[in-house]
Protein backbone atom coordinates (compact mmCIF):
# COMPACT_ATOMS: atom_id res chain seq x y z
CA UNK A 1 0.00 0.00 0.00
CA UNK A 2 1.07 3.73 -1.36
CA UNK A 3 -0.25 7.12 0.28
CA UNK A 4 -0.10 9.27 -3.22
CA UNK A 5 -0.77 12.88 -1.92
CA UNK A 6 -1.24 16.08 -5.04
CA UNK A 7 -0.71 19.77 -4.55
CA UNK A 8 -1.56 23.03 -5.73
CA UNK A 9 -2.85 22.80 -9.57
CA UNK A 10 -2.78 19.53 -10.30
CA UNK A 11 -4.81 18.92 -6.34
CA UNK A 12 -7.15 21.06 -8.22
CA UNK A 13 -7.41 19.26 -11.60
CA UNK A 14 -7.72 15.61 -10.41
CA UNK A 15 -10.32 16.72 -7.70
CA UNK A 16 -8.40 14.78 -5.38
CA UNK A 17 -6.12 15.59 -2.70
CA UNK A 18 -5.03 12.08 -1.05
CA UNK A 19 -5.61 8.42 -2.07
CA UNK A 20 -4.46 4.94 -1.20
CA UNK A 21 -2.61 2.95 -4.16
CA UNK A 22 -2.53 -1.23 -3.49
CA UNK A 23 0.49 -2.16 -5.83
CA UNK A 24 3.30 -4.50 -5.49
CA UNK A 25 5.91 -3.01 -4.17
CA UNK A 26 9.13 -1.93 -4.54
CA UNK A 27 8.49 -0.40 -7.74
CA UNK A 28 8.93 2.67 -9.48
CA UNK A 29 8.06 6.01 -9.58
CA UNK A 30 7.04 5.73 -13.16
CA UNK A 31 5.05 2.38 -12.19
CA UNK A 32 2.86 4.46 -9.57
CA UNK A 33 1.56 7.01 -12.46
CA UNK A 34 0.73 3.77 -14.06
CA UNK A 35 -1.47 2.54 -11.86
CA UNK A 36 -2.82 5.55 -11.42
CA UNK A 37 -3.45 6.50 -14.55
CA UNK A 38 -4.67 2.56 -15.42
CA UNK A 39 -7.64 3.35 -12.26
CA UNK A 40 -7.97 6.55 -13.84
CA UNK A 41 -7.98 7.32 -17.19
CA UNK A 42 -9.19 10.79 -17.48
CA UNK A 43 -5.86 11.82 -15.28
CA UNK A 44 -4.10 10.64 -18.53
CA UNK A 45 -4.85 14.62 -20.07
CA UNK A 46 -3.56 15.88 -16.74
CA UNK A 47 -0.69 14.34 -15.83
CA UNK A 48 1.14 13.59 -18.70
CA UNK A 49 2.91 16.01 -21.49
CA UNK A 50 3.64 18.26 -18.36
CA UNK A 51 6.82 18.58 -15.65
CA UNK A 52 5.73 17.38 -12.35
CA UNK A 53 8.02 16.89 -9.68
CA UNK A 54 7.60 14.11 -6.86
CA UNK A 55 8.57 12.89 -3.35
CA UNK A 56 8.80 10.06 -1.65
CA UNK A 57 8.55 10.23 2.19
CA UNK A 58 9.02 14.17 1.60
CA UNK A 59 12.70 14.09 0.10
CA UNK A 60 12.41 15.43 -3.83
CA UNK A 61 13.43 11.90 -5.79
CA UNK A 62 13.85 11.80 -9.41
CA UNK A 63 11.54 9.98 -11.80
CA UNK A 64 13.59 6.57 -11.75
CA UNK A 65 13.17 6.39 -7.31
CA UNK A 66 12.38 3.39 -6.11
CA UNK A 67 8.79 3.20 -4.05
CA UNK A 68 8.80 0.66 -1.31
CA UNK A 69 5.45 -0.59 0.94
CA UNK A 70 3.95 2.33 3.26
CA UNK A 71 5.65 5.45 1.25
CA UNK A 72 4.33 8.56 0.90
CA UNK A 73 4.36 9.89 -2.73
CA UNK A 74 3.86 13.47 -3.35
CA UNK A 75 2.98 14.56 -6.83
CA UNK A 76 2.96 18.24 -7.83
CA UNK A 77 4.21 21.08 -10.06
CA UNK A 78 7.36 22.92 -9.88
CA UNK A 79 7.45 25.06 -6.65
CA UNK A 80 6.57 28.77 -6.79
CA UNK A 81 7.85 29.81 -3.04
CA UNK A 82 10.17 32.88 -2.20
CA UNK B 1 22.37 28.65 19.03
CA UNK B 2 20.46 26.87 17.12
CA UNK B 3 19.23 28.18 13.87
CA UNK B 4 15.65 28.84 13.79
CA UNK B 5 13.45 27.82 10.74
CA UNK B 6 10.03 28.79 11.14
CA UNK B 7 7.13 27.80 8.09
CA UNK B 8 3.65 30.33 9.89
CA UNK B 9 0.95 32.42 8.82
CA UNK B 10 1.88 34.97 11.00
CA UNK B 11 3.61 38.15 9.98
CA UNK B 12 7.44 38.38 11.24
CA UNK B 13 9.53 41.39 12.69
CA UNK B 14 12.66 42.28 10.87
CA UNK B 15 13.76 44.39 14.05
CA UNK B 16 13.42 40.84 16.22
CA UNK B 17 14.65 38.32 13.70
CA UNK B 18 17.96 40.97 13.37
CA UNK B 19 18.02 41.09 17.19
CA UNK B 20 17.94 37.27 17.69
CA UNK B 21 21.12 36.96 15.34
CA UNK B 22 22.70 39.85 17.23
CA UNK B 23 21.99 38.51 20.46
CA UNK B 24 25.20 36.86 22.31
CA UNK B 25 26.90 36.98 19.52
CA UNK B 26 30.74 38.42 19.34
CA UNK B 27 32.38 36.39 16.82
CA UNK B 28 29.80 37.54 13.75
CA UNK B 29 31.57 40.05 11.32
CA UNK B 30 28.33 40.06 9.07
CA UNK B 31 25.39 39.56 8.68
CA UNK B 32 23.12 39.63 5.28
CA UNK B 33 19.34 39.49 5.12
CA UNK B 34 16.79 38.79 2.62
CA UNK B 35 12.70 38.98 2.59
CA UNK B 36 10.44 38.63 0.01
CA UNK B 37 7.08 40.67 -0.36
CA UNK B 38 4.14 40.36 -2.48
CA UNK B 39 4.22 42.70 -5.62
CA UNK B 40 1.17 44.05 -7.29
CA UNK B 41 1.58 43.29 -10.87
CA UNK B 42 3.21 39.49 -11.91
CA UNK B 43 3.44 37.30 -15.24
CA UNK B 44 1.00 40.00 -16.81
CA UNK B 45 -1.94 40.56 -14.09
CA UNK B 46 -2.64 42.98 -12.01
CA UNK B 47 -2.24 41.29 -8.74
CA UNK B 48 -4.54 41.82 -5.54
CA UNK B 49 -3.19 39.22 -3.38
CA UNK B 50 -2.15 35.61 -3.26
CA UNK B 51 -2.66 32.13 -1.08
CA UNK B 52 0.77 30.38 -0.57
CA UNK B 53 -0.07 26.73 -0.15
CA UNK B 54 2.94 24.37 0.83
CA UNK B 55 3.32 20.56 1.43
CA UNK B 56 3.29 20.76 5.89
CA UNK B 57 5.34 17.37 6.33
CA UNK B 58 7.95 18.23 4.08
CA UNK B 59 8.56 22.35 3.95
CA UNK B 60 10.44 22.42 7.10
CA UNK B 61 12.50 19.47 6.02
CA UNK B 62 13.12 20.58 2.54
CA UNK B 63 14.15 24.09 4.04
CA UNK B 64 16.35 22.14 6.59
CA UNK B 65 18.65 20.43 3.66
CA UNK B 66 18.77 23.98 1.99
CA UNK B 67 20.73 25.26 5.02
CA UNK B 68 22.70 22.44 5.63
CA UNK B 69 23.76 22.34 2.12
CA UNK B 70 24.95 26.11 2.82
CA UNK B 71 26.63 25.74 5.98
CA UNK B 72 28.57 23.12 4.61
CA UNK B 73 29.44 25.09 2.03
CA UNK B 74 30.59 28.59 3.30
CA UNK B 75 31.76 28.87 7.06
CA UNK B 76 28.41 30.42 8.30
CA UNK B 77 27.15 30.76 11.71
CA UNK B 78 23.83 31.64 12.43
CA UNK B 79 20.99 31.20 10.13
CA UNK B 80 16.92 32.69 10.14
CA UNK B 81 14.58 31.43 8.03
CA UNK B 82 10.77 32.27 8.31
CA UNK B 83 8.15 31.59 5.46
CA UNK B 84 5.14 32.52 5.27
CA UNK B 85 1.93 30.48 3.93
CA UNK B 86 -1.92 31.45 3.62
CA UNK B 87 -3.55 34.03 2.96
CA UNK B 88 -1.41 37.30 1.91
CA UNK B 89 -1.44 40.42 0.67
CA UNK B 90 -0.32 43.42 -1.52
CA UNK B 91 3.46 44.55 0.27
CA UNK B 92 2.85 41.72 3.11
CA UNK B 93 5.70 40.43 3.80
CA UNK B 94 6.67 36.77 2.21
CA UNK B 95 10.18 35.21 3.60
CA UNK B 96 12.75 36.31 5.65
CA UNK B 97 16.45 34.83 5.64
CA UNK B 98 19.27 35.81 7.79
CA UNK B 99 22.43 34.56 7.94
CA UNK B 100 25.72 35.62 9.61
CA UNK B 101 29.16 35.02 9.56
CA UNK B 102 32.64 36.25 10.78
CA UNK B 103 33.24 37.96 6.96
CA UNK B 104 30.73 39.30 4.06
CA UNK B 105 31.36 37.10 1.71
CA UNK B 106 30.30 33.79 3.16
CA UNK B 107 27.13 35.70 4.58
CA UNK B 108 26.16 37.29 0.70
CA UNK B 109 26.32 34.18 -1.15
CA UNK B 110 25.00 31.56 1.57
CA UNK B 111 21.96 33.83 1.95
CA UNK B 112 21.60 34.38 -1.52
CA UNK B 113 22.64 30.69 -2.27
CA UNK B 114 19.30 29.60 0.24
CA UNK B 115 16.77 31.90 -1.48
CA UNK B 116 18.07 29.86 -5.09
CA UNK B 117 17.43 26.86 -3.51
CA UNK B 118 13.99 27.58 -1.83
CA UNK B 119 12.94 29.16 -4.69
CA UNK B 120 13.28 25.59 -6.75
CA UNK B 121 13.18 22.76 -3.83
CA UNK B 122 11.37 23.85 -1.30
CA UNK B 123 7.51 23.04 -1.86
CA UNK B 124 5.14 26.25 -2.00
CA UNK B 125 2.99 27.22 -4.55
CA UNK B 126 1.77 30.43 -4.95
CA UNK B 127 -2.01 31.18 -5.93
CA UNK B 128 -2.74 34.46 -7.22
CA UNK B 129 -5.86 36.70 -6.94
CA UNK B 130 -5.78 39.15 -9.82
CA UNK B 131 -8.57 40.75 -11.44
CA UNK B 132 -8.74 38.31 -14.36
CA UNK B 133 -9.68 36.02 -11.58
CA UNK B 134 -6.96 33.42 -9.33
CA UNK B 135 -4.24 32.27 -11.62
CA UNK B 136 -1.47 29.67 -10.36
CA UNK B 137 1.95 31.08 -10.51
CA UNK B 138 4.09 29.29 -12.79
CA UNK B 139 7.53 28.62 -11.95
CA UNK B 140 10.32 30.67 -14.19
CA UNK B 141 13.52 29.62 -15.96
CA UNK B 142 15.14 32.02 -14.38
CA UNK B 143 14.67 30.90 -10.92
CA UNK B 144 16.23 27.39 -12.32
CA UNK B 145 19.25 29.06 -14.12
CA UNK B 146 19.93 30.89 -10.34
CA UNK B 147 20.33 27.93 -8.54
CA UNK B 148 22.24 25.79 -11.69
CA UNK B 149 25.10 28.27 -11.18
CA UNK B 150 25.97 27.35 -7.63
CA UNK B 151 26.80 23.71 -8.87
Amino acid sequence: MVQVLFFAQLREQLKTDQLQLDLATPCTLGDVQTKLLELNPHWENIMQGRTLLAAINQDMVSSDAIVNNNDEVAFFPPVTGG
Amino acid sequence: MADLINVQEADFNIQDEYDAMRAANQEDGAIVFFTGLVRDFNQGNDVTGLFLEHYPAMTEKALEKIVQQAKDRWPINRVRLVHRVGQLYLADQIVFVAVSSQHREAAFDGCRFIMDYLKNQAPFWKKETTTKGDVWVEALEKDQIAMEKWS
